[in-house]
C-alpha cells in the first residue's frame, strides 16, 4: 500500500521528465557531439526534479485542490458576492506581486526602457520603474480574477470578453511605444505561477459546480485565461504613460 | 553539499512566495467565513509537500537542466555552430540555415510542456470535471504541439527580423474564428491553456533560446527581439487544444454516422 503510493508517483514524474531528458540527450551527444560536461551533478540534479515533482503532484491533491474548492464553496453558501470579489482581487494581486518571473521581467523591462530613453539611466529610475511595472502587473491579474468571477457568477460566455480583449490588445500595439509591446505580450505569460494555477482553476470550478445553470466545464475554466490577457493591456498604458 | 544549503535556501524562498498565498486563504478563512479549514491536517501536510515539491523540483532544474539547456541553446545559435557544414566560413545566414534551431525549439518546447507542473495540474481537473472525456494525455500531448509550434515559429521570426504583432494579430485572429466552431466545452480550458503553458520549466529555457538567438544574429536587439518567445507559447496551445477538440468530436461524429444520425449531444 505504502510502497504503491511512493512507487506510483514516482513512475508517473519519470514519464513527464523522459521527454526532457531524451531532447537534452540527443542534442549533447548528436548534434553537439560534446560528453556531459558533470554528470554526477545532472544525475543528482534530475533526481531531485523527479521527488519534487512526485511532492508536488500528491501535494496538489491534498492541499491546493480542495483549498480553492472549498473556498468557492463556503463563499457560494455564505451568499457574500461582495466579499467573494474582494477576496477574488487579494488572491491574484496577492500571489503576482511577490512572483520571481515576474520580479525577473520587470527589471530586465526597466533596463530596456532606459536604454530606449523612456525614462533615466539611473539606478533609481530604473528601480521605480520596475516597482511600478510589478505593481501594474499585479494590479491587472488581481482585476482579471475579479472579472473572471464575475463572468462565473453571470454566466457570460468567455470568447465574447477574450476576443474583446484581443481587440483592445491589438489597437493598443500600434498606440504603445514599440519598446514596451515584447515585454506586454510576455508579461501576459509570466503571471501565472505553479501554486496560483491549480489553486485559481480549483476556485473557478468551485464556483462554477456550487452555483446552480453553471456548468463547470464551460463556465469554470477561464479565469487563467484573463490573468494573461490583462497584463498585456496593462502594461501597454503604463508605457504609455511613463 | 552546495545541494543541501541550496535546499534549505530554496525552501526559505519558496516558503516567502508562498506565505502571501497562504495568508489571504487563512485571513479570508477566519474573518469573513469564519469557519475551521475543513480537513486541516491533509491540507497542512499537502502544503507541505508542494513547498518541499517545488524547492526539490527548482534546485534540480537549476542545478542539471538549466545550465545545460541553456549552454545548448547558446552553442545551438553560435554562428561557429550554424557555418559548420558550409563551405566557406564568411556565407552571408540566411533563415534557412538555422535548421537546428528550429528543431531544437520544437523539441525543447515540446518537452518542458510535458514536465509543466501546472498543465499536470489544470489536465487532471479538466479530467475530473469532463467525467474522463477530456483525456489527460490529450490534453497535454496538444498543448505541448502548441507550444513546440509556438516556439519554433518565434525563433523563425527571430531569425528573419519580422514584427511580432503580425504574427499575432493573426494568431488572434485564428483564435477568433475557430472559437465560433468548437465545441462549446473547450473553449474555457483552451484559453486557460495559453496561460498556464509558461511556467516554472518552459520560461527559463525558452528565454535562453530567445537571447541566444538575438544576441547572435547581426541587426538584432538582445532587449527587444529576446522577449516574446513566451508569447508566442502561450497563443499557440489556444489554438492546438481547440483544434483538439475539433478534431476529436469529428471522429467521434464520424464513428456515429452510420449507425445513428443524431444531433451532437455534447459529450464528445
Amino acid at each position: 500500500m505504502l510502497l504503491k503510493r511512493i512507487v506510483k508517483p514516482l513512475l508517473d514524474s519519470s514519464r513527464d521528465l523522459f521527454p526532457i531528458i531524451a531532447v537534452i540527450c540527443f542534442f549533447q551527444l548528436f548534434v553537439l557531439q560534446q560528453p556531459f560536461p558533470d554528470l554526477a551533478n545532472l544525475l543528482v540534479g534530475v533526481f531531485f526534479v523527479l521527488i519534487g515533482m512526485s511532492f508536488f503532484i500528491s501535494g496538489l491533491e491534498m492541499s491546493l485542490f480542495p483549498l480553492g474548492e472549498n473556498m468557492a464553496y463556503d463563499f457560494a453558501r455564505k451568499g457574500s458576492l461582495f466579499w467573494l470579489l474582494v477576496f477574488a482581487f487579494f488572491l491574484g494581486f496577492g500571489t503576482t506581486v511577490a512572483e520571481p518571473a515576474l520580479i525577473a521581467v520587470a527589471s530586465e523591462a526597466a533596463i530596456v526602457a532606459a536604454d530606449g530613453g523612456m525614462i533615466l539611466n539611473t539606478d533609481d529610475a530604473k528601480a521605480s520603474y520596475a516597482y511600478g511595472l510589478r505593481m501594474t502587473v499585479a494590479l491587472s491579474v488581481g482585476f482579471a480574477i475579479l472579472i473572471g468571477v464575475i463572468r462565473i457568477l453571470k454566466g457570460w460566455p468567455i470568447h465574447y470578453l477574450i476576443a474583446g480583449g484581443y481587440v483592445g490588445v491589438v489597437i493598443m500595439t500600434f498606440i504603445a511605444p514599440k519598446e514596451i509591446i515584447g515585454i506586454a505580450y510576455d508579461s501576459g505569460g509570466v503571471t501565472t505561477s505553479t501554486i496560483t494555477v491549480p489553486l485559481v482553476t480549483a476556485l473557478g470550478i468551485g464556483l462554477a459546480s456550487s452555483i446552480s445553470g453553471r456548468n463547470p466545464m464551460i463556465d469554470g475554466f477561464g479565469l487563467i485565461a484573463f490573468a494573461s490577457l490583462t497584463p498585456i493591456m496593462f502594461v501597454m498604458v503604463y508605457g504609455m504613460i511613463i | 553539499m552546495s545541494f543541501i544549503t541550496e535546499i534549505v535556501f530554496v525552501i526559505f524562498a519558496t516558503i516567502k512566495d508562498v506565505l502571501p498565498i497562504i495568508l489571504i486563504i487563512f485571513g479570508f478563512q477566519f474573518v469573513i467565513i469564519k469557519k475551521p479549514v475543513t480537513n486541516l491536517k491533509q491540507v497542512a501536510i499537502g502544503m507541505v509537500y508542494v513547498i518541499l515539491g517545488l524547492s526539490f523540483f527548482l534546485v534540480g532544474l537549476e542545478k542539471a537542466l538549466f545550465p545545460l539547456g541553456k549552454l545548448m541553446a547558446q552553442q545551438l545559435t553560435a554562428p561557429e555552430f550554424i557555418r559548420s557544414g558550409m563551405e566557406t566560413m564568411n556565407a552571408v545566414l540566411d533563415w534557412s540555415d538555422y535548421t537546428w534551431v528550429y528543431i531544437f525549439a520544437a523539441a525543447i518546447g515540446f518537452s518542458t510542456t510535458i514536465a509543466e507542473p501546472s498543465l499536470i495540474a489544470v489536465s487532471i481537473k479538466a479530467n475530473e470535471v469532463s467525467g474522463g472525456s477530456i483525456g489527460m494525455w490529450g490534453l497535454r500531448i496538444s498543448v505541448a504541439i502548441g507550444v513546440a509550434v509556438g516556439i519554433t515559429l518565434g525563433s523563425f521570426r527571430i531569425v528573419t527580423g519580422t514584427p511580432i504583432h503580425y504574427y499575432m494579430i493573426i494568431g488572434y485572429i485564428i483564435v477568433v474564428i475557430q472559437t465560433f466552431y468548437a465545441p462549446k466545452m473547450i473553449i474555457g480550458l483552451a484559453y486557460d491553456s495559453g496561460g498556464v503553458t509558461t511556467s516554472t520549466v518552459t520560461v527559463p529555457l525558452v528565454a535562453a533560446l530567445g537571447l541566444g538567438l538575438a544576441s547572435t544574429i547581426p541587426g538584432r536587439s538582445t532587449l527587444i527581439d529576446g522577449f516574446g518567445l513566451i508569447a508566442f507559447a502561450s497563443l499557440f496551445p489556444i489554438i492546438s487544444v481547440m483544434l483538439y477538440a475539433q478534431l476529436s468530436e469529428f471522429m467521434a461524429n464520424r464513428k456515429k454516422k452510420p449507425t445513428y444520425d443524431d444531433r451532437d449531444t455534447g459529450e464528445g
